[in-house]
């Protein structure tokens, strides 16, 4: 499983993971805490098509709902049951349990354009208020 | 009328918008709703004139003796129900945000979602809709949500008033498509449904449905699920109190009118949208849903919950525009079941099809009129008439008895036919009274 140093990074707070032409996503330890408990996930249905930078999941803590921005263009190929049963396990393990759907890129050379580790932090600490 | 915007104030909005003048901003408005003309009486009266003056007026208010059903129905309403909604703490309160403040309220709203379980026979029910075909339209777009599909089966004998107000929801969007399930001797024929079903997000039914029959839903569940679609069950809840509930054979969805339960038909409202579905489908309810939880010292209380399906919180993403409720109607029907019980509510519907069924016995035997249908029928059943339904109609309201709803302009394949309503209402002299007011109507 990947660290938060390994992974890329969005705008919209989402991390990929890349192996090849297969992504994982999920949401960034600095996310995960800003929402709160989280108590519900709904991910994409495996075979759906995403587009890049549009909703494609939605997770729901005890304090709003929030979309999750597909990092690239693809295909779900994986989801991870495990977070819709227990919604928690993003709070808990947002880079190893907590992962959310596997995605098959179109083009891999896209995850190029996201932040890594350091860029994000620069990110986050240019939009702390 | 006081509007508290300057001319300037107007002309700024208009300009943010793109309008020239108001005139244009509303010109899809027909002009005989936009300035109507009232006819009112040129010398003004002071406050006993006038109030003389309506009395006489409301005089012209035709009450007759009415056998109309067609979704809604009326009842012998307790006492009590009115007794309790009066209540000020009930009858002036608002939606109840701060549960702090609201208790009682909330628990009301609580005991109603409880009820519409009990009586539906689902998991899960919101704090109501407007009426029967907001819940309907809602339950079949929620099913679009959670399949993704667009193609909507539907019975033939849903309200057709129900498939209005869905198509009005989906006026914009004409991906959709709609399929109607024909019609077999009255009720749904069941052998169309395997090849209908392909590739459709619900099977929508209603039963009773509209014609009064009751449709045989053994197995359509399964129907349904095998092709990948949800079932959306609408039923009226008196009669829930003896047929089969739509949890029972298996619907996703349940909706129905919730004027059923002892609201006063009030010249057309307001009505109550009574809503329910299965547990995993809970964050496509729309509306306001209250829960039960506990306070930090352990006790019982009352909130509203799942509010992240709402449009406060997820704006255009939100499962419906709708994050309000019917409270006092709601209240009053939550009042009725109460006092009935659930042994109350079976002999209800018992009383129901027996009125139906004797009026049904007593018009059929007329010369020239018979039943359109042998199935079962819950409280109203399809007269058919010799000659013309509508003319029938309006000669015996002359005598002060609406002896049912002509189908024609609905259900022109049913030819010259009435449908004729019997709820617990009307009693053995009222039911003598429609069968002279038919025959001399012919």
């Amino acid at each position: 499983m990947p660290k938060a140093e390994e992974v890329k990074y969005t705008k919209t707070h989402e991390w990929l993971h890349l192996a090849g032409n297969e992504g994982t996503v999920g949401l960034s330890e600095h996310a995960q805490k800003e929402m709160g408990d989280i108590v519900f996930v709904e991910l994409p249905k495996p075979g759906r098509k995403l587009e890049k930078d549009k909703p494609c999941a939605v997770v729901e803590s005890v304090k709003s709902a929030f979309d999750i921005y597909s990092p690239l263009n693809g295909e779900v190929v994986a989801v991870n049951e495990a977070v819709s049963g227990d919604p928690a396990l993003i709070n808990q393990s947002p880079l190893e349990g907590g992962w959310l759907f596997k995605v098959k890129a179109d083009n891999p050379a896209e995850a190029g354009a996201l932040m890594d580790f350091a860029a994000y932090g620069d990110f986050l600490k240019q939009n702390a208020h | 009328m006081y509007v508290p915007h300057t001319e300037k104030d107007k002309e700024e909005m208009l300009k943010a918008i793109g309008a020239s003048s108001f005139e244009e901003l509303v010109k899809q408005v027909p002009s005989r709703f936009l300035w109507p003309k009232f006819d009112l009486p040129q010398e003004s009266l002071d406050e006993s004139q006038a109030a003389a003056r309506l009395s006489e007026l409301s005089k012209k208010n035709c009450r007759p003796l009415s056998f109309l059903g067609a979704g809604a129905y009326e009842r012998y309403s307790p006492a009590a129900v009115k007794a309790i909604t009066s209540r000020t703490e009930f009858l002036t309160a608002y939606t109840p945000y701060q549960p702090e403040a609201s208790q009682g309220t909330l628990q009301t709203i609580y005991e109603f979602q409880s009820t519409v379980c009990a009586l539906y026979g689902m998991d899960c029910a919101n704090a109501s809709m407007y009426d029967g075909a907001s819940s309907f339209a809602e339950a079949v777009r929620a099913t679009v949500r959670v399949t993704g599909r667009k193609k909507i089966v539907y019975a033939a004998g849903v309200h057709p008033q129900y498939m209005d107000t869905l198509r009005t929801y989906f006026a914009h969007s004409p991906e959709y498509a709609y399929v109607k399930v024909p019609m077999k001797d009255g009720v749904m024929d069941k052998a169309a449904l395997p090849a209908l079903l392909e590739g459709a997000a619900c099977l929508a039914v209603q039963t009773p449905n509209f014609l009064g029959l009751i449709e045989d839903l053994d197995g359509v569940a399964d129907a349904a699920r095998k092709a990948g679609a949800l079932l959306v069950a609408a039923a009226d809840p008196v009669s829930l109190g003896v047929l089969k509930t739509p949890g029972e054979y298996g619907a996703d969805f349940a909706v129905g009118e919730g004027q059923s339960l002892g609201l006063p038909l009030a010249y057309g409202g307001p009505y109550l949208g009574l809503f329910s579905c299965k547990k995993e489908h809970v964050r496509q309810m729309p509306g306001r849903i209250c829960g039960m939880t506990k306070d930090k010292d352990g006790k019982r209380g009352f909130v509203l919950t799942l509010q992240a399906r709402e449009q406060h919180i997820r704006r255009d993403k939100a499962a419906s525009n709708i994050c309000s409720n019917e409270a006092l109607c709601a209240l009053a029907a939550t009042v009725y079941t109460a006092l009935l019980g659930p042994e109350g509510m079976r002999e209800l519907a018992e009383a129901n099809m027996g009125a139906a069924a004797h009026a049904a016995e007593r018009l059929s035997a007329i010369k020239g009129c018979s039943l359109k249908f042998k199935g079962p029928f819950f409280n109203e059943f399809v007269l058919s008439v010799p000659g013309s339904a509508a003319a029938m109609r309006e000669k015996a309201l002359g005598q002060g008895v609406d002896i049912g709803l002509p189908l024609a302009p609905l259900y022109p394949e049913l030819g010259e036919t009435l449908l004729v309503c019997a709820t617990e209402a009307r009693t053995e002299a009222d039911i003598a009274r429609l069968e002279k007011a038919v025959k001399e109507a012919i």
